[in-house]
């Protein structure tokens, strides 16, 4: 062989094993998260020009945050959890029951999100992988089961006046040289709410586990092939549960975030959140096939979806339906995007 | 246990619903010793290979492996994986969205965490020492199928295995890949690892291994020493009969003289496709078989997908019977009359999950349009008709495709396209992973559906099957037509001669 042949052979190894899939989707979720911020601070100035704008994004999401992560781990699987909100909302309602009318506290609180969100992934998990029904069916009664348990533990919305909690709730962790003078001069401190803090933990936990733990790695594997991923010596099954569990006590969680958040119990928590979940992680580069996407793509789809709402909101479009009209067109345009570059590069 | 054995499979029973698959086979594999399981579609190998590797539980007989007390208990393939086998699956068993080392990897490292740079440095070393033209790090997916299936077998060599199962690992390799493959089995065996050798190449088998194996029909027939057992008497025992005389089938048929006088069918001009081919010329005539030949990747399939529009055509004209005729997709290919048998049949063929009567009215059905039904009946009388008359080996009409046997899989493709009743037909390495007595029968076929006055494109890997069957080669050298054979130059040497390309230099 000539050695300009093999150098260029070389070469063309090297350009391929620069990126895979998942790493290009990523970069595109940021690069537009970006464009999509920057453009609105230049052409609407105004509140995004200041931090706490940005910022607000992430206190008014941590819980999605924290659910479209769990979602995004059972897509890369190759499945589909829709009742993770309404099991945030149960967890809501539950926890504000406890807190008013049986005297629990925080720790109390946090048991219930997280069992709960165990139980509901312990079952659906066992149901996907070992019996092998079809995760969305399974979700879907879920998401049923979830919304009636709800009513039955509470029909009017209940507000919680827990001192503890509420301390909690409304603690503002300060993020420094972020804050602005307000109207009347005086400096306001830019700040983040714990949620946030949780959230920002979770993403970077499921991101190392991802990339570094072999069960992060069985997950891809798994996607990408079930059949081959068994016969290459993954436990499809025992993987698959895990990856429902997993999102299923994510969905718990989120549930204790968003009760953090807004501090009561009501039946309209978290509703529509599995969409949003599902269509962060789309924006967020993971695919519905299975095999490909990031915990931190997600993240920036959540801070992509939001912002596009709030631009929507701030040009004036108030209702509700401008931002889902929005929401749609950004989805399909994130598709062709992803679509393209993915045909363009495994053409190459 | 024998003595000297590494394993041990005695009375193995496996029933899939309406087929004895396997009935009581036996198998010994010894220390340092490569062991050719031969047979013919359906005799059961796979299906043995399978049960070995957990991949389907038996349903009777024990396994026995060299240190491991008692019966081995094999019910997953990390059992078989724990237990010192490791496999190489015919169909590419590895994740395409996960990077090469990883492939090589997953699923057999201690520990919870994923090492990257010690999974990376020891897998360029595996793929140096191997010479396989693969970067860790690149994504599987992004490689060639005889890369990917390379890796496959760097990841099975790399194990510390007793036992090393390779079904049909050369069918995608070219030849310096077979050779390095080969070097690499006399390595292992020389450290005393057994091998299981499935193929259907014949050289190879003689080339490589100690001992023979022969199933038929989910039965032993018997275990030989290669020195025992002359070719001719392999291939009477794989298929059960005397052999006919192979060299002779184009013979009988006298095909050759039509031919050359027939109108042409199909002529391209300067065709050319986005699978990145160089712009070919192409005819062919009423009642002739030509063939394209060329080494794996020398653009051969292509060329054909480009006729069928299975690739975007990006320039080039098309004339059927002498009208020019725009063809974009397979449906206008097909409303020409243009079968294509493709060489991918996993992929591109069958539909797994569907029965072999609705896999074999499939393209006849796409032909009439959705809004006309084929009536059941006809249906049944379609499918039973080709059942019977190509020999294909199904429980029933119903069966799901998927759990025929490869050749098997391929007769009922064959049957799809003969049932639109093409003018042309294009057989993408239609004898790919078969045995030898239905690959004479596709050739008869071939020659045969020559005869009624179709024509036929042919591409097959054996240079000797396309002597056989084609008038005219055309070889393909670096996805460029080089040059068109026909009459007296259709030897051996002078084909070998074109596809090197060595007269230029």
């Amino acid at each position: 062989m000539p050695k300009g042949i093999a150098v260029d052979k070389q070469k063309r190894l090297k350009a391929h094993a620069a990126m895979s899939d998942t790493d290009l989707l990523l970069t595109i979720t940021i690069v537009v998260f970006f464009l999509l911020y920057l453009s609105a601070v230049f052409f609407l100035g105004g509140s995004f020009t200041k931090p706490q704008n940005f910022l607000n994004i992430l206190n008014n999401n941590a819980s999605l945050i924290v659910l479209s992560c769990g979602m995004s781990i059972v897509m890369i699987t190759g499945g589909i959890d829709i009742s993770v909100g309404a099991v945030t909302c149960l967890v809501c309602m539950t926890s504000a029951v406890n807190l008013e009318r049986q005297g629990g506290n925080i720790l109390t609180v946090i048991l219930i999100g997280l069992g709960i969100g165990l139980a509901f992934g312990v079952v659906q998990g066992f149901l996907v992988a070992h019996l092998g029904i079809q995760p969305f069916i399974i979700s879907l009664a879920g998401m049923f089961f979830a919304k009636g348990m709800t009513t039955i533990v509470s029909k009017e919305p209940v507000r919680v006046t827990n001192e503890g909690f509420l301390a909690v709730k409304d603690a503002r962790i300060t993020v420094p040289g972020l804050g602005a003078p307000n109207k009347l001069g005086v400096y306001i401190p830019a700040y983040v709410e714990v949620g946030v803090i949780v959230a920002l933990v979770v993403v970077v936990l499921l991101f190392c586990m991802l990339r570094w733990t072999k069960l992060g790695r069985a997950f891809y594997a798994v996607g990408g092939n079930n059949q081959s991923a068994n016969m290459l010596g993954i436990n499809v099954r025992r993987t698959k549960f895990l990856a429902h569990v997993l999102c299923s006590v994510l969905a718990g969680l989120g549930g204790i975030l968003y009760f953090l958040h807004v501090g009561s119990g009501d039946v309209a928590n978290g509703a529509g959140d599995e969409m949003n979940a599902i269509a962060s992680s789309i924006i967020g580069g993971t695919l519905l096939t299975g095999g490909v996407g990031n915990v931190v793509g997600t993240f920036f789809g959540v801070l992509s979806l939001n912002t596009i709402k709030r631009i929507v909101s701030s040009l004036g479009f108030d209702e509700a339906w401008w931002s889902n009209i929005t929401v749609a067109a950004m989805l399909c345009l994130f598709l062709v995007i992803q679509s393209i570059v993915l045909l363009r590069k495994n053409k190459k | 246990m024998q003595e000297g054995a590494v394993l041990e499979m005695r009375g193995i029973c496996k029933y899939f619903p309406g087929v004895r698959a396997l009935q009581d086979v036996d198998f010994t594999l010894r220390e340092g010793e490569i062991h050719a399981l031969m047979g013919e579609n359906g005799a059961g190998k796979s299906t043995l290979i399978k049960v070995l590797t957990g991949v389907y539980p038996k349903d009777g007989g024990e396994v026995h492996i060299k240190g491991i007390e008692g019966a081995a208990v094999i019910r997953s393939p990390q059992d078989a994986q724990n237990a010192g086998i490791s496999t190489v699956y015919q169909a590419i068993t590895l994740c395409p969205n996960l990077t090469v080392a990883e492939n090589m990897y997953i699923g057999r490292t201690k520990g919870a965490m994923t090492n990257w740079r010690a999974m990376n440095s020891g897998a360029g070393k595996i793929l140096e020492s191997l010479g396989i033209p693969a970067s860790p790090q690149q994504q599987l997916g992004s490689c060639s199928i005889a890369v990917q299936q390379m890796v496959a077998i760097a990841r099975a060599v790399d194990m510390e295995c007793k036992v090393l199962i390779l079904d049909e690992p050369t069918s995608s390799l070219d030849e310096q890949e077979v050779v390095k493959l080969f070097g690499l089995m006399r390595d292992l065996q020389s450290k005393g690892v057994g091998i299981i050798f499935v193929t259907h190449f014949l050289e190879q088998v003689y080339e490589v291994c100690d001992r023979i194996t022969v199933l038929r029909d989910g039965q032993l027939v018997g275990e030989y020493v290669i020195e025992d057992l002359p070719r001719v008497q392999l291939v009477s025992k794989m298929l059960g009969k005397e052999l006919d005389d192979m060299a002779d089938i184009k013979g009988e048929s006298g095909g050759t003289a039509i031919s050359q006088e027939g109108a042409p069918v199909l002529e391209a001009q300067g065709l050319c496709s986005s699978a990145g081919i160089k712009p070919f010329d192409f005819s062919i005539r009423k009642g002739e078989v030509n063939g394209f030949t060329g080494l794996l990747g020398s653009g051969r399939s292509e060329c054909v997908r480009a006729i069928f529009g299975a690739d975007h055509v990006t320039s080039g004209t098309v004339k059927m019977d002498g009208k020019e005729v725009k063809i974009r997709k397979p449906l206008d290919a097909m409303k020409q009359g243009i079968g294509y048998l493709p060489e991918d049949r996993k992929g591109d063929g069958i539909v797994g999950d569907l029965s072999v009567r609705e896999n074999i009215i499939l393209a006849y059905q796409v032909m009439k349009g959705a809004f006309r039904p084929i009536s059941r009946a006809q249906a049944e009388a379609f499918a039973d008709n080709y059942i019977e008359l190509l020999e294909i080996k199904t429980a029933s009409a119903d069966t799901p495709i998927k759990s025929l046997s490869g050749g098997n899989q391929q007769k009922c493709i064959l049957a799809r396209w003969l049932l639109t009743d093409p003018k042309y037909l294009i057989l993408d390495e239609p004898t790919r992973g078969i045995d030898i007595g239905t690959k004479i029968e596709i050739q008869k076929l071939v020659l045969k559906l020559a005869e009624k006055g179709k024509s036929v494109t042919f591409i097959s890997s054996e240079i000797d099957e396309m002597l056989r069957t084609c008038s005219r080669l055309l070889v393909m050298r670096d996805r460029k037509l080089v040059g068109e054979l026909n009459g007296e130059d259709l030897t051996q040497t002078k084909i070998m001669a074109t596809i090197a390309g060595g007269d230029e230099e």
